[in-house]
C-alpha cells in the first residue's frame, strides 16, 4: 500500500517541480537577455494549451511513441525513487529516447527527420560517458542498487570529480541546451524549423513536453546522487549546476554534431575515464 | 476550463509574408524583439504551423501565394486564429485594383483581427495578436459543441 502511494506522489510531484525549474529557467534567460520574461507558471499554461488542442497526427503511431516517451520517462522517474538499479533506470532512460526518435522517423517530414538523425548523434555522444559514470559509481561502492549508494559513507562526488565534471557535460547535451541544442532548438526556428518535434502537435506535443518535465527531474536526481550524504549541500550543488545549464545556454552559439562528437568523446568521455581509472586502482588493485 | 483559460495565456504565432513589401515584416520582427519582448505574454514565433496558434499574415495575397497561405492555415490545428497585419492584409491597399492581386487576406483564409497601418507600430501589433489569444477561448467553447467556428469577425 506503501509503494502506491509513493508511486502516485512520485508521478504527481515530479512535473510539478520539472514545469516550475523550467519555468524559472525561462525567467532567469530573459533576464539575462535583458527582458521582462514570462511568468514562472508559462510552461504550465503553454501544456494546458496543448491539451486543449485538436490533435493531428500524419501517422497514428506517433501517439504511441510519444506516449512511450512519457510512460518510460515515469518509469525511469519512479524507480530511481524506489532506489532501484542505476544500470536498469538508464537503460529505461535509452528508451525513452528511442521512442522519441522512432516518433519522429514515423512521418516523412524531413526537418523531423533531420531532428531525429540529430538526437541519434547525440545519443551516440553522451551514451558512453553515463555508462562510466555508472560503472564508476560501481567501483566505489560495489553496487549498482541506488540503496546500497546511498550508504556509502563519504560523498561521491570526493572520488569522482572528473566523472561529475563530466556528467555536467553531457547534460548540456541530454537537456538540449545551446551549444548542443541540434536536435530540437527553443530559439533557432531558421535551421530545422523544430527538429525532432516538428511532426507533433496539439495533445502529443505536450505529452512529450511533460516527458521532458520527467526527464529533467530524473537528470538533477542523478547528480544529488553524487551529493547524497548531505541534503543541503546536494540542493545547492543541484541550483549552482542548473544556473551553470542557464548561463552555458545562453552565451554559446549551437555547434554542429561533428564539433559535438569529437568534443564529448575527446573532451567529456577523457575525463570520466581518468577518473574510471583513478577510482579501479583506488578501490580495486589497492 | 482551465485548460480553456490557458489557451489565451500562451498564443504561439506563426509569420506568413504574402507579398508583403517587408514594412510590415519588419515591425513584426521587431515586435518579437527584447525591446517588446512580447514572450511576457507567452508570445512565441514558432515558425512552424503545427505548433502554431495564431496566423499572422502581412501583404496582399496573389494567385502564386494564395495556395501557401491556405495549405499553412489548414495545417494549424484548432482552435486557430488568423491576424492581419497591416493595410495590404486588411484589404490589400494600395494593390486593391491591381490585375494580379485577389484583394486582402480575407479572401483566402477567415480573418479575426484586423490590423491597420501602413506599417502598423509594434504596440498595436502586440494587441491585435493578444485580441486574437482572447478570441481562442471562444473558439474553443463552440468546437465543443460540435461546430468549428471561422467566421471573420470585423
Amino acid at each position: 500500500m506503501k509503494e502506491i502511494w509513493i508511486t502516485l506522489a512520485t508521478v504527481i510531484v515530479a512535473p510539478l517541480v520539472g514545469g516550475i525549474i523550467t519555468g524559472i529557467d525561462r525567467k532567469i534567460t530573459a533576464r539575462m537577455q535583458n527582458r521582462f520574461g514570462p511568468p514562472i507558471l508559462q510552461p504550465f499554461y503553454d501544456l494546458f494549451k496543448l491539451f486543449s488542442k485538436e490533435t493531428i497526427v500524419v501517422s497514428n503511431t506517433q501517439i504511441l511513441y510519444a506516449f512511450l516517451f512519457l510512460v518510460f520517462n515515469i518509469v525511469a522517474v519512479v524507480m530511481f525513487v524506489f532506489k532501484m538499479d542505476l544500470l536498469l533506470i538508464l537503460f529505461i532512460l535509452a528508451f525513452a529516447t528511442t521512442a522519441l526518435i522512432l516518433g519522429a522517423m514515423a512521418t516523412n517530414s524531413p526537418y523531423s527527420r533531420i531532428g531525429a538523425h540529430r538526437e541519434l548523434i547525440s545519443v551516440l555522444a553522451y551514451e558512453p560517458v553515463l555508462i562510466a559514470m555508472i560503472v564508476a559509481i560501481y567501483f566505489v561502492t560495489g553496487s549498482f542498487n541506488i540503496e546500497d549508494i546511498l550508504k556509502h559513507n563519504s560523498l561521491l562526488i570526493l572520488d569522482l570529480p572528473f566523472i561529475f565534471v563530466a556528467f555536467s557535460y553531457v547534460l548540456t547535451i541530454k537537456l538540449r541546451k545551446s551549444p548542443f541544442d541540434l536536435s530540437t532548438s527553443h530559439h533557432g526556428h531558421q535551421e530545422l524549423v523544430k527538429g525532432i518535434t516538428t511532426e507533433f502537435s496539439g495533445p502529443v506535443l505536450g505529452l512529450i513536453e511533460l516527458g521532458h518535465w520527467y526527464e529533467l527531474v530524473l537528470l538533477l536526481l542523478f547528480v544529488w546522487l553524487f551529493f547524497a550524504k548531505n541534503i543541503f549541500v546536494a540542493i545547492t550543488a543541484i541550483l549552482i549546476c542548473y544556473f551553470l545549464e542557464i548561463v552555458i545556454d545562453n552565451i554559446s552559439a549551437r555547434l554542429t554534431w561533428k564539433i559535438m562528437l569529437k568534443l564529448t568523446w575527446s573532451v567529456a568521455f577523457g575525463f570520466a575515464l581518468v577518473n574510471l581509472i583513478w577510482v579501479y586502482i583506488k578501490y580495486r588493485l589497492l | 476550463m482551465l485548460f480553456r483559460k490557458a489557451l489565451k495565456k500562451s498564443p504561439w504565432i506563426v509569420h506568413y509574408d504574402c507579398n508583403s513589401c517587408n514594412g510590415c515584416d519588419i515591425e513584426i520582427l521587431a515586435t518579437l524583439t527584447p525591446v517588446y519582448d512580447v514572450e511576457r505574454f507567452g508570445i512565441i514565433n514558432v515558425g512552424n504551423p503545427k505548433h502554431a496558434d495564431i496566423l499572422v499574415v502581412s501583404g496582399s495575397v496573389n494567385h502564386r501565394n494564395a495556395r501557401v497561405l491556405k495549405t499553412i492555415y489548414e495545417q494549424m490545428p484548432h482552435p486557430k486564429a488568423v491576424v492581419a497585419i497591416g493595410a495590404c492584409a486588411c484589404s490589400g491597399g494600395i494593390f486593391k485594383e491591381c490585375y494580379n492581386t485577389l484583394g486582402g487576406a480575407d479572401t483566402v483564409v477567415p480573418v479575426d483581427v484586423y490590423v491597420p497601418g501602413c506599417a502598423p507600430r509594434p504596440e498595436a501589433i502586440m494587441e491585435g495578436i493578444l485580441k486574437a489569444a482572447q478570441l481562442l477561448e471562444e473558439k474553443k467553447k463552440n468546437m465543443k459543441k460540435g461546430e468549428i467556428l471561422n467566421v471573420a469577425k470585423s
